[in-house]
């Protein structure tokens, strides 16, 4: 996709899917299941982006917090209260398993809007695999704490009781559908962000190819970029916050799938 | 981008030879275990730096900070009350002087409206005292007045009769001058 150069003019090259490439840090060889690629070096940038907020940020451990420790408390008393808020002061034992995916996306998301670095969460196998991690995860959960009883989540018995096996099989179709829309939210809107804003930086140096046309285009897709930019910025910690309140959601199902 | 630098070794199914993306990179089954492997060590990286570390360390310092917010709202609860106690003892004190000059004040009063009415009386005394002899020593000179009136009345009568060139009876004019001053 999109390999060819389509523009105006020959100059302009359009590669807006090749950021996602996963390629070998080192060498060209092929990507094995171990090897270190850009995949990795940005995952890895991601753990220590949050070490450093979480560990380092709070290492003074001051009772007056500074900025970063703020930041840091900020994060911990904002997910606390959503676990809290949203699936009930029973769920809060899971608080760091839903920190932890929290804290991976915002920063994967945010490391990922740094110009030339690569978006780990804009690959659907990522967010599948924290997507899988939380629906089997949160059924293994809702069968252990609630027995046979977690399949009342299905038989909503407000309903009239012709219409409860429709409603049943509506309830589990979209109960399976859960981890493919909880993942693909995340990697569409994290792509499409990005590969929009390759788009448009593709057009910028349209000036330098064609004055006349290019002085009113590069401007504008100059402009066009920001814009998206900046609402990539918003994106990024709102796609983050609506996975977390979804698992949230979800845990709260298993912890009371009575309606 | 980057990838323009990759050589003709790195293509394969996902990536032509030029480097570019052959349809969605996201879709590529040759990369998702790679992806996977790393995201799963990256998660449990991120889960003990998060469980073992940094959440045990903010919810102690959040609860530090709590504890001395209460501490601090407790001492400053019994700051107040002492103030408050102060407030009143100087509250007692002040009525205590109030109360103490008023009746300070009461006595003095009474002390010199005492010798007020003392002095008064004295003076009274004394009044009426001068007031007698004065009037004693009016009746006397008018008592005085009243004989020397008689004295020249009965010489001036004499004198004129002698005038007149009548042998006067001395005894008739005073009698005279007598009755005519009663008269």
């Amino acid at each position: 996709m999109a390999t060819e150069a389509h523009g105006e003019s020959e100059g302009l090259v359009f590669h807006p899917m090749d950021q996602f490439i996963i390629k070998p840090l080192t060498g060209d060889g092929p990507v094995g299941l171990f090897t270190i690629t850009n995949a990795t070096l940005w995952m890895a940038l991601t753990c220590l982006a949050v070490f450093a907020l979480m560990v380092l940020g709070t290492s003074a451990r001051s009772v007056i917090p500074g900025r970063i420790q703020s930041v840091a408390e900020l994060a911990y008393g904002f997910i606390r209260k959503m676990v809290e808020d949203v699936a009930g002061k029973d769920a809060l034992p899971y608080f760091p398993y839903i920190m932890t995916l929290f804290m991976f996306i915002v920063f994967a998301n945010f490391l990922g809007l740094i110009p030339g670095s690569f978006t780990s969460t804009s690959h659907i196998g990522v967010t599948a695999v924290m997507a899988m991690m939380v629906f089997i995860g949160v059924t293994v959960l809702g069968f252990v704490k609630n027995g046979a009883g977690f399949l009342s989540l299905f038989w909503i018995s407000s309903a009239p009781l012709v219409l409860r096996p429709i409603l049943a099989l509506i309830e589990v179709i979209s109960y399976f559908v859960r981890p493919v829309s909880h993942s693909i939210r995340l990697a569409g809107n994290m792509m499409a962000g990005h590969a929009v804003m390759k788009v448009f930086a593709a057009f910028a140096p349209l000036v330098l190819i064609s004055t006349g046309v290019g002085l009113v285009v590069t401007p504008l897709s100059i402009l066009a970029i920001t814009a998206v930019y900046g609402l990539e910025v918003l994106v990024s910690f709102i796609q983050a916050y609506v996975f977390t309140i979804l698992t949230c959601v979800y845990l709260k199902d298993a912890l009371h799938p009575h309606h | 981008m980057a990838t323009d630098t990759l050589g003709e070794g790195a293509a394969s199914a996902c990536v032509d030879a030029g480097g570019g993306a052959i349809g969605l990179p996201q879709l590529c089954p040759d990369w998702m275990g790679n992806q996977i492997v790393w995201l799963v060590i990256a998660l449990i990286v991120i889960f003990f730096i998060l469980s073992r570390i940094a959440l045990p360390r903010i919810a102690a310092v959040l609860a530090e900070r709590q504890g001395t917010i209460t501490n601090d709202l407790a001492a400053a609860e019994d700051l107040k009350e002492k103030a408050s106690d102060a407030e009143d003892a100087y509250n007692k004190a002040l009525a205590d002087a109030r109360a103490q000059a008023q009746e300070i004040i009461a006595e003095a009063k009474a002390e010199i409206n005492a010798e007020l009415e003392e002095a008064t009386q004295k003076a009274d005394a004394e009044i009426a005292a001068k007031a007698a002899e004065g009037e004693k020593a009016i009746a006397d000179i008018r008592a005085n007045a009243m004989e020397s009136v008689k004295e020249v009345a009965k010489d001036t009568a004499k004198e004129l009769v002698a005038a007149m060139g009548v042998k006067a009876d001395a005894r008739t004019v005073t009698s005279a001058v007598n009755s005519r001053l009663k008269g």
